[in-house]
C-alpha cells in the first residue's frame, strides 16, 4: 500500500513537469489568458509590495532621509516596544469579543430568517445587509453619537430599564466593549452565509430527528450545527483575520483630529495594532519600523489561522470527506 | 491551442506589457517635463479655498505674469507629499501647519529661505516674531507665516451673572479663585453635567497651561523635551483638577461633545458653558451664528498676571527639488504682503455688508497687515464682540510658540497621549508626563 502511494505521489520535479506539460493543452492557455489580469494585479499590487515591505523592514526607510540597513533592529525594537504590547493586547481582546459576538448574532438572525416566508425574508435580508454598505468612517462618527455617555441613544435606552450606562467613549474599560457592540451592527454578510448554509441542510435529517423525538434544541445542536460547520469555520477564520486588522472606524472615532471626539493621540485603550502601525508609518514616517510591525502582525495572523485550522479538524464536518 | 493561437496570445501579452510600460514611462516623462518648465508653479495644500484665499490668489497669479499656477483643492497631506517626494516629483511650494515645518526641515525635505528672502527683498520684520521663530530651525528660516491663531478666554456673561461670579474671578493668574468660580459656574443635575463652568481645554491647551506656569514644554532649540519639569506637572495637575471638580473626564467630555460648536445653538447661546480659552476664529463663528450672545473676552494670564498667547498657524515652504523656487518665492511674498491681505479683507467686508452679515477682521501673521485691516475695514458689531476683537489684538504681542523640532509629530503625540492617560485615569500626572518625556526625548534623539 505504501509502495503504491509512493508511486502515485509525484515529487517536486514531477509536479513542475506535470504543470509544464499542461501547456500542451489549449484549455491551459485559455485559462491563463483569463487569469492574466488577476496574475498581473497580484504580482504588481500584492506580492510586489509585500516583498518590498519585507526588505524595508530591515532598513530605517523614511522616504525623506537616506535609507540604511539596520539588520534586525526594527524587529528587536518591536519586541521591546511597550506600545506594541499594548496595541496587541487591545487587538486580541477586541478579537476575542468581536468574533464570537458577530457569529452568535449572525447565527441567531439567520435562524430567524430561515423560519420566515420567502417574500418577507427577502425584505429582512436587505435590511440586515444595508449596514454592511455603510462606510466605516461613517460608522466611526456614528459610534461617538450613539455611545455618548450623556446623551447617546444607547445610554438613553439603558436608562429606560434603569441601568446607568457607562462612559463608552472616555472610560478606558468601556471603549472596547462599545466598539464590539457597534461592530455587531454590520453582521449582514455573515447572516447571508449562514442562511444559505442552513437552507442547504437536507430536510430529511430534521424529519428523521423529529421522528426520533429530538427537541428543537437537539435538532439545532446535532443537525444544524454540524451541517453548517464549514460555513461557521469559514466565517470564524475570515472574522478573526479582519478583526486583527481593525482600523477605519476606530481611527475615525478616536484618532482623527477632524472628528469631535478625536485627537491625534487617542486613548491607549483604542490603539489597535494597525492604528499604531499607521501612526508609525504615516504620522512619524518610520516606514522601516512600520514594515516590521506589518510582518509581525502577518506572522501572528498566520499562527492563529494555522491553530484554528488544526483545531477545526475535530469540529468541522465535511460531507465530501465522509 | 494551435501554434498560431499561441503566437497571437504571446504577441498580445507582449504588446499589453509594452503598452503599460511605455504608458507609464511617457506619463512620468511628461509629468517631469511639464513640471520642470519654469513657467509652471505647482502648489500643494492650499487650493482655491474661501473668499479670502480667492482674492489673494488672484493677486498672486497676476504677480507671476505668464506662469501657469497649478493649485489643486485640498489641504496638505503628508502621505501625498511623501509619495511625491519619493517619486522625484515634489510640488514647487507647499502650504502647511507651522508646527510641521521643523520636522521636514530637519529631514532635509524643505530648503532654507535665505536666498529667497534676499532675492525677493522680503521684509521679515513685518511678520509676527513668534510665527517667524516657529518656522526657524537651527537658525535658518524655512517658512513664510500666513494666518495667526490667538487664544483668549471667552466668558458667558449671562451664566456668570446667574452664578454670581465676577469676570475678574476668571483670571488664570489666581488659581484658587478660578477654581472657586468654576465650582459656582458648573451645573450637575441628576449626576449629569448640564453646564460646564470653566473648560481648561485639555489636552490641546496643555502647552498654554505649562507656559503660563513658567515653563516651555520643549527647549528653544527644539531638541530637549521638558514635559516632566515640576512646573509642567503642577500646571497639568491644576488643569485636570478643574475637570475633576466638574464631574470628572467621562461626564465632562461626553457633555462637551454634545455642543453645537458651529451652530446657532452653540454652548454660549444655550448657556451650556461658563467660559473657556479658544482660538480667535471663534469670535467670528459666534458673531455670525449667534450675535445676540453676551460674551466677555479675557486674556489668558501667567501666574504673574502677564497676558499670554499660545500662537499657531500655517506657513508657506519650498520643498527640496522644487523646479520653480523663484516663482514659489514670489508667490509667498505676494500672498503675505500687507496690500494683498488688505484687498482680501476689503473684499470680504464688502461681501458681508452686501449680505447683511457680520464681519470680523482677519488675524494674520503679518502685524503691518493686521493694523491696516483693522483700521480700514472694521466697523463695530456690538460692545461684546468689539471688546473681543480688542482683546485679541491686545494679546498678540504676548505670544509664545512651540519651537520647531526634528520630531514634532512624535513630540505632540507624546504629550497628547500623556494628558489623555491622566484624563482617562490610567496614570498619575507625574507618571504620565515622565513617560511622555521619555517617549518624546527618545524620538527627538533619533531624529536629530
Amino acid at each position: 500500500m505504501a509502495a503504491a502511494a509512493t508511486s502515485y505521489a509525484p515529487g517536486p520535479r514531477g509536479r513542475v513537469r506535470r504543470w509544464a506539460s499542461g501547456f500542451r493543452k489549449p484549455e491551459t492557455w485559455t485559462a491563463y489568458t483569463f487569469l492574466s489580469p488577476w496574475i498581473f494585479g497580484f504580482v504588481v499590487l500584492t506580492a510586489g509590495p509585500m516583498v518590498a515591505s519585507l526588505i524595508l523592514s530591515f532598513t530605517d526607510y523614511s522616504i525623506i532621509s537616506p535609507t540604511h540597513g539596520v539588520g534586525l533592529q526594527n524587529y528587536h525594537d518591536m519586541v521591546h516596544d511597550p506600545k506594541v504590547t499594548g496595541a496587541l493586547r487591545n487587538t486580541l481582546i477586541y478579537t476575542v469579543w468581536h468574533v464570537p459576538g458577530v457569529m452568535l448574532v449572525s447565527l441567531g438572525l439567520a435562524m430567524l430568517l430561515a423560519r420566515v416566508g420567502e417574500r418577507s425574508g427577502g425584505i429582512f435580508r436587505t435590511i440586515f445587509y444595508l449596514p454592511v454598505m455603510t462606510p466605516k468612517v461613517a460608522v466611526g462618527v456614528l459610534f461617538l453619537l450613539l455611545f455618548n455617555g450623556s446623551v447617546g441613544l444607547i445610554n438613553r435606552a439603558l436608562a429606560v430599564i434603569h441601568v446607568p450606562g457607562p462612559f463608552w467613549t472616555t472610560d478606558p474599560h468601556w471603549v472596547k466593549p462599545g466598539l464590539v457592540i457597534m461592530s455587531l451592527w454590520a453582521v449582514g454578510t455573515n447572516v447571508i452565509i449562514y442562511l444559505a448554509a442552513i437552507k442547504g441542510v437536507p430536510r430529511q435529517l430534521y424529519e428523521a430527528a423529529s421522528m426520533d423525538g429530538a427537541s428543537n434544541w437537539r435538532r439545532f445542536r446535532d443537525v444544524t450545527l454540524p451541517m453548517i460547520s464549514p460555513a461557521l469555520f469559514f466565517t470564524f477564520i475570515v472574522l478573526t483575520i479582519n478583526s486583527l486588522q481593525t482600523f477605519d472606524e476606530v481611527y475615525t472615532a478616536f484618532f482623527n483630529e477632524g472628528v469631535a471626539g478625536g485627537s491625534s493621540g487617542g486613548p491607549d485603550a483604542a490603539r489597535f495594532t494597525v492604528i499604531y502601525l499607521f501612526q508609525e508609518a504615516f504620522v512619524f514616517f518610520h516606514l522601516g519600523y512600520a514594515s516590521a510591525l506589518a510582518w509581525g502582525l502577518f506572522a501572528i495572523i498566520a499562527v492563529i489561522t494555522a491553530v484554528q485550522i488544526t483545531v477545526s479538524r475535530r469540529f468541522v464536518y465535511y460531507e465530501a470527506n465522509r | 491551442m494551435s501554434s498560431s493561437w499561441k503566437r497571437v496570445f504571446l504577441i498580445g501579452m507582449i504588446a499589453a506589457v509594452a503598452a503599460i510600460v511605455a504608458g507609464s514611462v511617457s506619463q512620468h516623462a511628461s509629468a517631469r517635463s511639464s513640471s520642470s518648465k519654469a513657467d509652471t508653479l505647482t502648489i500643494m495644500g492650499f487650493g482655491t479655498g474661501d473668499d479670502v484665499a480667492k482674492s489673494r490668489t488672484a493677486i498672486a497669479v497676476k504677480a507671476l505674469g505668464s506662469t501657469n499656477v497649478k493649485n489643486p483643492n485640498g489641504g496638505f497631506n503628508d502621505q501625498q507629499f511623501l509619495a511625491a517626494l519619493a517619486g522625484g516629483d515634489p510640488p514647487d511650494l507647499v502650504y502647511i501647519d507651522r508646527q510641521k515645518v521643523g520636522t521636514y526641515a530637519a529631514k532635509g525635505a524643505f530648503v532654507p529661505l535665505t536666498s529667497c528672502v534676499k532675492s525677493e527683498k522680503i521684509n521679515t520684520k513685518q511678520y509676527r516674531q513668534a510665527a517667524l521663530k516657529e518656522v526657524t530651525y537651527k537658525g535658518k528660516l524655512y517658512g513664510i507665516p500666513e494666518f495667526y491663531s490667538v487664544r483668549t478666554i471667552i466668558a458667558n456673561n449671562d451664566v456668570l451673572k446667574e452664578s454670581k461670579v465676577k469676570l475678574a474671578d476668571l483670571n488664570t493668574k489666581d488659581w484658587k479663585t478660578l477654581k472657586q468660580a468654576t465650582k459656582k459656574l458648573v451645573k450637575i443635575e441628576g449626576g449629569k453635567v448640564t453646564r460646564i463652568g470653566f473648560d481648561p481645554k485639555l489636552p490641546e491647551f496643555f502647552p498654554l497651561w505649562a507656559k503660563a506656569n513658567g515653563v516651555d514644554i520643549i527647549s528653544k532649540d527644539g531638541l530637549h523635551a521638558q514635559l516632566n519639569s515640576p512646573k509642567a506637572i503642577q500646571a497639568l495637575q491644576y488643569a485636570v483638577s478643574l475637570i475633576n471638580l466638574q464631574g470628572g473626564w467621562g461626564k465632562f467630555k461626553s457633555f462637551r461633545d454634545t455642543f453645537d460648536f458651529f451652530g446657532a445653538g452653540n454652548q454660549y447661546a444655550k448657556d451650556q458653558l461658563g467660559a473657556f480659552p479658544i482660538e480667535d476664529f471663534y469670535y467670528a463663528v459666534l458673531a455670525r451664528t449667534s450675535p445676540q450672545v453676551h460674551i466677555s473676552a479675557l486674556p489668558f494670564r501667567t501666574r504673574k498676571g502677564k497676558p499670554i498667547n499660545y500662537e499657531t498657524g500655517s506657513a508657506w515652504a519650498i520643498p527640496k527639488g522644487s523646479k520653480n523656487a523663484k516663482d514659489a518665492c514670489l508667490w509667498m511674498k505676494t500672498m503675505t504682503k500687507p496690500s494683498t491681505w488688505l484687498v482680501a479683507a476689503k473684499n470680504r467686508a464688502a461681501a458681508r455688508k452686501a449680505a447683511h452679515d457680520v464681519y470680523t477682521p482677519l488675524s494674520t501673521a503679518n502685524a503691518v497687515a493686521d493694523a491696516q485691516i483693522y483700521k480700514t475695514t472694521y466697523t463695530p458689531i456690538n460692545k461684546y464682540f468689539d471688546e473681543g476683537v480688542k482683546t485679541v489684538q491686545g494679546v498678540e504681542k504676548y505670544s509664545f510658540y512651540i519651537p520647531a523640532s526634528p520630531a514634532s509629530a512624535e513630540f505632540k503625540t507624546a504629550w497628547t497621549d500623556a494628558v489623555g492617560r491622566v484624563l482617562a485615569g490610567s496614570q498619575s500626572v507625574k507618571a504620565a508626563l515622565n513617560q511622555g518625556q521619555k517617549e518624546a526625548q527618545t524620538a527627538i534623539n533619533k531624529a536629530k
